[in-house]
């Protein structure tokens, strides 16, 4: 792959990407959060349209239009997100869109042979006609490995596939991994884990904010050197410096269970006034359903919260709101913004009631409001009519924000406010939190970088499998302190 | 696709023409038929278009509420037709023999009927709204069962009148009828009070829908749910809200309607519903929900009109009336879907 760019609205997401894969080896590609690792994958799976750039495969140039021409052309993706059809059955899975015919019908006894056939090549031990929905998530991220191999792939790309599955699980996928490589396929593995890529791979390519950084055997490269590559950035300068101060007890949380699973269970720990509280977990921790609890939107079975001593109910967003609790919601576009909306529209939508003159709403305020927010934020837009989809992400971000803050909350309950945007509105994001911490709001920020929340936390809340797994200190436990990553790690596999 | 310093898309020339490509077609139909028989831009013509699109305007106004929040309603044109069954016998002229209340034997104040009407699609109106709100059931499904209801119920009650017959309820009070055929002279110029209360209506739809709290919030739910419901936006209270506000769309339209055809049978209403949502979408409502305005729905309306009642003035056959107005409600639906399609 030479010179792959893919611009997405107000991101570049790849620049002068590059990667060469040999037969018969584990390419590992590395990089941070939004390097385009997934991106460029899928420009060669055919998911997304590359804007420049040539693919060539055994020196022959493709240029695959969908998914369905890659894996007849032996190019087989294991994504990061699962896509099953979660009602049918696994063999069922494993073959859609391909199902062996016989006869025109559908042949169940071949379907079932060969998928038992794969299972027992591969040592997986799941009945070929359970329904998907019902396995655990790391079986089913298993069937996509199968599923992936069942194509007979040459090239086969697996992205962090490793995110949801326990040690042991691990280690039967590189005997997997090994056995392909034996027979000549190669392999692109995307993880973040670097003991992982040091175990397994071959070469390493790393990326970064969407170029080409580096391409060079494993057996060269140290831990030091892969960190370096991916981020080199001090640390000093991604983040704002920390001035705020927390002090007092704002809110407290006791006890804190879910009524329906997934979902936190027995959660306690208190909130500062003006302190950045972080929450770190692995992926399926819960650190979302345990914000969502707090806010209200998913229901609460017992435990108790305190706000300034009073206890409080939270049994809808409404009296959340009314609480002077504020949440950003992890996935943007699913439950963040309204496309078609404007930017006054998105704007002051949680607001509404303080535009009430009578029954009618007054646009001078609002679009004042409106204003405020875009200025305060420096938010990028033409105008306020401009509709939020056309904005890049970093800007929907603080549309968002500035939503929030019209409500004047003392409690941000934050999840992961920076995914998807660039370095520089992340920065500004930054900037923000400790902005409004300094002026004594309590935040709680879910994230799964690591070093943003080493950047710019207080104290940092491990979940673990839907419980608390400790809470670490700045300056304490993490903060300039060697080995500071592995005490939350070490924290976050405490329930696993 | 051209760049601003702010990262924002601009529409290109071509983009701006297609997204108006309906309205374009729709000019394009309209003017082929005035060239065919240029009488069709009569005044008279015009006025019964106007009047046409009124009453099937109003219940458009009801369904878009419902439409923007990514629902539709399949039972609002029997609703019409059930309850303005109830108010053509309520106020049948107290000399006609075979009355349907014959206990009924000085004229009754309008007022009562009409409100009579409002509360019947209110009430299945507000059933609707209920099984997508608490039930959540799909619109499509409810409205459809309930279609279904409110169309029995209509047979039931116009074939159950205490003369025996069961021939459509007419001879209606004058008074009623004079709602329809009146107008108001405006400069020389009859202006029916049908298209009066219709652009009344829609002028009371447009302040709801942008100038109210509940206006917002119904964007708001139809254009993302879950957003709407993080930002603190009660989505059960505002879906219960736009069907009621529909129900008293549909009940007025019901009652004006009844005074339009003078004679409700069992046949009264049926499709008026495909109409209206016809009506919608050639006005830019979107069915992804959360994007529409009532300046397009009373355009959409009324060109919708325009045309069925062109085809007819130019003696179309009428089976092929309907494979027209099909035809175009699938290009007006496949040109909204375009403009929304995400690109990769």
């Amino acid at each position: 792959m030479l010179d792959i760019e893919k611009q997405f609205p107000g991101v570049k997401a790849l620049d002068h990407a590059q990667l060469k894969l040999k037969p018969g080896t584990i390419h590992a590609l590395m990089g941070e959060n939004g390097a385009g690792k997934s991106t460029l994958m899928k420009c060669l799976f055919g998911i997304y349209k590359k804007d420049a750039g040539i693919i060539r495969m055994d020196g022959k140039e493709i240029n695959f239009e969908d998914p369905r021409k890659a894996l007849d052309h032996g190019v087989a993706m294991v994504h990061q997100e699962l896509n099953q059809v979660l009602h049918r059955s696994v063999m069922e899975n494993i073959w859609l869109g391909r199902f062996p015919l016989k006869y025109g019908l559908i042949d169940h006894k071949k379907m079932y042979d060969d998928t038992k056939a794969i299972f027992d090549d591969l040592e997986i031990k799941v009945d070929p006609k359970c329904i998907i929905g019902t396995l655990a998530v790391s079986q089913r991220q298993m069937l996509e490995i199968a599923k992936a191999v069942s194509y007979h792939a040459r090239i086969l790309v697996l992205d962090e596939p490793t995110s949801s599955l326990t040690s042991d699980e691990v280690e039967h996928l590189f005997r997997i991994m090994r056995r392909l490589c034996e027979n000549g396929v190669g392999i692109i593995y995307i993880s973040h884990k670097i003991d992982e890529i040091k175990t397994i791979s071959d070469e390493v390519t790393i990326m970064r904010d969407g170029h080409w950084i580096s391409t060079d055997p494993t057996a060269n490269l140290s831990t030091d050197d892969i960190i370096r590559n991916m981020v080199n950035r001090d640390m000093s300068q991604r983040f704002p410096s920390k001035d705020n101060n927390p002090e007092g007890v704002l809110m407290s949380v006791s006890h804190l269970t879910g009524k329906h699973m997934p979902t936190c269970q027995d959660v306690s720990f208190e909130l500062r006034k003006g302190e950045v509280l972080g929450v770190a977990g692995l992926v399926g921790s819960r650190r979302t359903e345990l914000l969502s609890t707090i806010y209200g939107i998913m229901e609460r079975e017992s435990g108790e919260i305190e706000l300034n001593g009073k206890k409080i109910s939270n049994r809808s967003s409404r009296q959340s709101i009314k609480n002077k609790f504020a949440m950003l919601t992890e996935e943007r576009r699913a439950t963040g913004i309204f496309p078609y909306g404007s930017i006054l529209f998105n704007t002051i939508i949680s607001n509404l009631p303080a535009y009430e003159k009578g029954i009618l709403l007054s646009d001078k305020k609002m679009g004042g409001d409106t204003q405020w927010s875009i200025d305060s934020l420096s938010i990028k837009t033409p105008s306020q009519k401009t509709l939020i989809k056309n904005l890049s992400g970093g800007n929907q971000q603080k549309v968002i924000l500035g939503r929030w803050l019209l409500t004047q909350p003392d409690v941000l309950l934050l999840d992961e406010p920076t995914r998807g945007i660039d370095v520089g509105a992340k920065y500004e994001i930054y900037e923000l939190i400790l902005r409004l911490a300094k002026e004594g709001k309590g935040i709680m920020m879910v994230s799964s970088e690591m070093p943003e929340l080493i950047g710019i936390c207080d104290r940092i809340l491990v979940m673990s499998n839907g419980h608390m797994a400790g809470i670490v200190e700045r300056g304490k436990d993490f903060g300039g302190i060697e080995g500071e990553q592995e005490t939350i790690m070490r924290l976050a596999a405490k329930y696993v | 696709m051209s760049k601003t310093k702010t990262g924002v898309q601009k529409e290109s020339f071509g983009k701006k023409l297609f997204n108006n490509a309906l309205y374009l077609i729709l000019l394009v139909i309209l003017i082929v038929i005035v060239a065919i028989n240029p009488k069709f831009l009569s005044v008279s013509n015009i006025i019964n278009i106007l009047k046409q699109a009124s009453t099937k305007g109003i219940m458009s106004l009801g369904v878009a509420g419902i439409i923007v929040l990514a629902g539709t309603d399949l039972s609002a044109g029997r609703i019409l037709g059930l309850c303005a069954a109830v108010s053509a016998s309520l106020l049948q002229s107290v000399t006609f023999a075979s009355r349907y209340y014959p206990s009924i034997t000085t004229p009754m104040p309008l007022i009562w009927p009409f409100l009579l009407c409002i509360a019947i699609a209110v009430a299945i109106s507000a059933f609707n709204g209920f099984g997508m709100a608490k039930l959540h059931m799909h619109p499509f499904i409810v409205t459809l069962g309930t279609q279904l209801i409110a169309y029995g119920l209509c047979c039931i009650y116009i074939e159950n009148q205490p003369s025996g017959s069961t021939q459509a309820l007419s001879s209606l009070d004058s008074r009623y009828v004079n709602l329809a055929t009146g107008s108001f002279n405006v400069f020389g110029l009859e202006i029916p009070y049908l298209v009066v209360i219709f652009l009344v209506l829609a002028f009371v739809t447009w302040i709801v829908w942008n100038k109210t709290r509940f206006g917002k919030n119904m964007f708001a739910v139809g254009g993302n749910t879950e957003a709407a419901e993080v930002s603190g936006v009660s989505v059960t209270g505002t879906i219960m809200g736009v069907f009621i506000f529909a129900g008293i769309l549909y009940g007025i339209a019901s009652f004006l309607e009844g005074a339009r055809i003078q004679s409700v049978g069992t046949s009264t209403g049926i499709n008026y519903e495909l109409d209206a949502i016809a009506g919608c979408v050639i006005g830019g409502v979107s069915f992804n929900g959360g994007i529409g305005t009532v300046p397009g729905v009373v355009i959409g309306s009324i060109i919708l009109q325009a045309i069925n009642y062109g085809l007819y003035f130019l003696g179309v056959n009428s089976y092929l009336q309907y494979i027209i107005r099909g035809a175009l409600i699938i290009v007006a639906v496949a040109i909204d879907v375009r403009k929304y399609v995400v690109k990769k």
